[in-house]
């Protein structure tokens, strides 16, 4: 009876779970048919699959705007990581009087509105003729990123115990050294959610991509809705873009799993 | 460290020199944080503060010979026009729903992938990553292969049980935009009350279940009471994200039919209404509307996990 009732909870746990993520499936599936087959009603199961929407995917560009958003996503990455983690452990580990009001400023500039200062940027940018230039988008990138990196990062550098810091302090270690031999191997792993979480909102981020970049610094998410158009059929070619473009986040987030799953629960939690 | 040093004399020499170093591990903390800081407010301070000096102007981008200086008037539209109350209306009713259904899935979901089961791990990476999914991606797929009237396999679904098709996309806008939203970030709420559920002894509760007390009712008072902070923090950030929300509603509705968010409508006026001035007044008022309403929830945040918090 026990048993019964644990194997239909399981079946209804999978049930639930299949469907939440069915669409990702059908995407997946859609992108290797044909056009003919993707917008058949009823739909079609099994069908004759083809490479040709990847590579119409391809023809129109895909390659450049996917690789647009590698350099804006991983560009930035960098970047927040090299003022983060200073910033983060100044924060925790060595405190400053102010650190509620230093903390609370960043994490104010990360729920301010896009919107609301997009335009001065976009005007600023217009006049410097700095409009669809990717180190434009790498830095605005950063800026978004910034607060929710040193905020994690905070909560993984408070989890370092100090007697090890001082330890080190007292034999001698100057900042740099207890920087990087003892305190960074610890949060190693912090850092990879850090840099991860950071890769992923770059490499997914739409508004400000769709409003400062036109051809040359253009990245994927953009160039997807462009798919769209009244010609009539691209589901196929759609889905195949898709599938393209968020392939790398989920094989980086399936891999990483353990470290984003940490990275999301401690930055909110903690 | 120094402060055990004995009270005798010599003891104020010692009390200087803690205070020396207390000062220099100061100037140290302050040098690490400030090159972010700076960061920060080039890129975000710098460019509100020139909004702010924008909506006091009157500036139409299709007119920019009559640029000039009018106090508040671009204030004044935005308090008596029809557009800001309508599209607060929207924005707290889209995001509102979309928290609510998000937190009931996700509570779900955790509760469910807490259990040991077949396939818990790879269960568990399924239901991630609808969050890790790009939102253009995720709002064009939603709009055509999951919601369209005709080829959409929602309504194939919805025949397949003898229910009639529905237009989903010109009929229910706002339905449409919250699904996708509650999709996107039930796997945010699920990751943060699994990690609750995780952190709460299962010994306490077994014996609980041992002295007779029913699975519901061990849920409502004991579970439930420990994921309260799990769940209150979710929430919060959770509407903090969603407040902002611009993708699915520029791609799946245009702001249609009770769509036009706060972060739409002020885009529009930006970069289709071309009235800088008009813009940058509304994107003022959402700043102070979001700061104000994001410091009350951030300050009682900090006093619970920072002030408590060990450092």
């Amino acid at each position: 009876m026990r048993s019964l009732r644990s194997a239909a909870l399981t079946i209804f746990t999978w049930a639930l779970v299949l469907m939440f993520f069915f669409p990702i499936l059908w995407m997946v599936f859609t992108a290797f048919k044909s056009e003919l087959d993707a917008s058949s009603i009823p739909p079609k199961f099994i069908v004759d699959l083809t490479l040709s929407q990847f590579e119409d995917a391809f023809n129109r560009g895909m390659g450049f705007y996917l690789m647009n958003s590698l350099i804006a996503s991983v560009g930035s990455t960098i970047i927040v990581l090299m003022l983060a983690i200073p910033a983060a452990y100044g924060l925790s580990v060595r405190p400053i009087t102010k650190v509620k009001d230093v903390l609370f400023f960043f994490i104010s500039t990360r729920f301010m509105p896009i919107a609301a200062i997009i335009l001065p940027i976009f005007l600023i940018l217009k006049t410097i003729g700095g409009l669809d230039n990717i180190i434009a988008l790498v830095l605005l990138y950063t800026a978004i990123n910034l607060p929710i990196a040193i905020w994690m990062m905070r909560s993984f550098f408070s989890e370092v115990p100090l007697e090890i810091i001082e330890a080190a302090q007292i034999d001698g270690a100057n900042l740099r050294i207890e920087l990087t031999r003892v305190v960074l191997p610890i949060v190693l792993p912090g850092i990879a959610a850090v840099a991860l979480i950071s890769f992923i909102f770059a490499w997914n981020e739409y508004f400000i991509a769709t409003l400062i970049t036109t051809v040359d610094a253009r990245t994927a998410p953009p160039f997807l809705v462009s798919f769209v158009d009244g010609r009539g059929q691209f589901l196929a070619v759609l889905s195949a873009a898709s599938t393209l473009a968020v392939l790398p986040v989920i094989i980086a987030g399936w891999a990483a799993q353990k470290q984003l799953v940490r990275g999301l629960a401690m930055g909110a939690v903690k | 460290m120094t402060t055990t040093a004995p009270p005798q004399q010599g003891s104020i020499a010692v009390a200087h020199a803690a205070h020396r170093t207390a000062k220099k591990k100061a100037r140290v903390a302050r040098r690490l944080v400030l090159p972010a800081l700076i960061f920060s407010i080039v890129l975000t301070q710098i460019p509100f503060l020139v909004a702010i000096v924008f909506s006091t102007l009157e500036w139409n981008q299709l007119r920019p010979d009559k640029i000039h200086f009018n106090w508040f008037a671009n204030y004044a539209v935005v308090f008596t026009g029809p557009d800001f109350f309508s599209s607060l209306i929207s924005t707290v009713t889209i995001t509102g729903s979309s928290v609510v259904l998000s937190l009931v899935f996700g509570l779900m979901f955790a509760l469910l992938l807490d259990r040991k089961f077949t396939g818990q791990a790879l269960a568990r990476t399924l239901v991630i990553t609808p969050f890790l999914v790009m939102p253009a991606a995720a709002a064009l797929i939603w709009k055509w292969s999951m919601l369209d009237a005709n080829v959409g396999m929602v309504n194939w679904g919805l025949n397949l049980v003898g229910l009639p098709s529905i237009s989903w996309n010109t009929d229910l806008p706002v339905l449409t935009v919250i699904m996708m939203l509650t999709w996107q970030y039930t796997p945010f709420f699920m990751l943060i009350l699994l990690a609750g559920l995780q952190s709460q002894s299962k010994e306490i509760l077994e014996a609980a279940s041992v002295d007779g007390a029913g699975p519901i009712r061990v849920f409502e008072s004991m579970t439930l009471p420990h994921l309260r902070q799990y769940i209150e923090i979710a929430t919060l950030l959770g509407s903090i994200m969603m407040l902002q929300v611009f993708d699915p509603i520029a791609i799946m509705t245009k702001g249609s039919g009770g769509t036009k968010t706060l972060s739409y409508l002020l885009y529009e006026r930006a970069f289709i209404g071309l009235d800088v001035g008009q813009a940058a007044a509304f994107g003022v008022v959402t700043v102070v509307i979001t700061i104000v309403t994001t410091s009350i929830i951030l300050r009682s945040l900090f006093s619970v996990f920072i002030d408590g918090g060990k450092r």
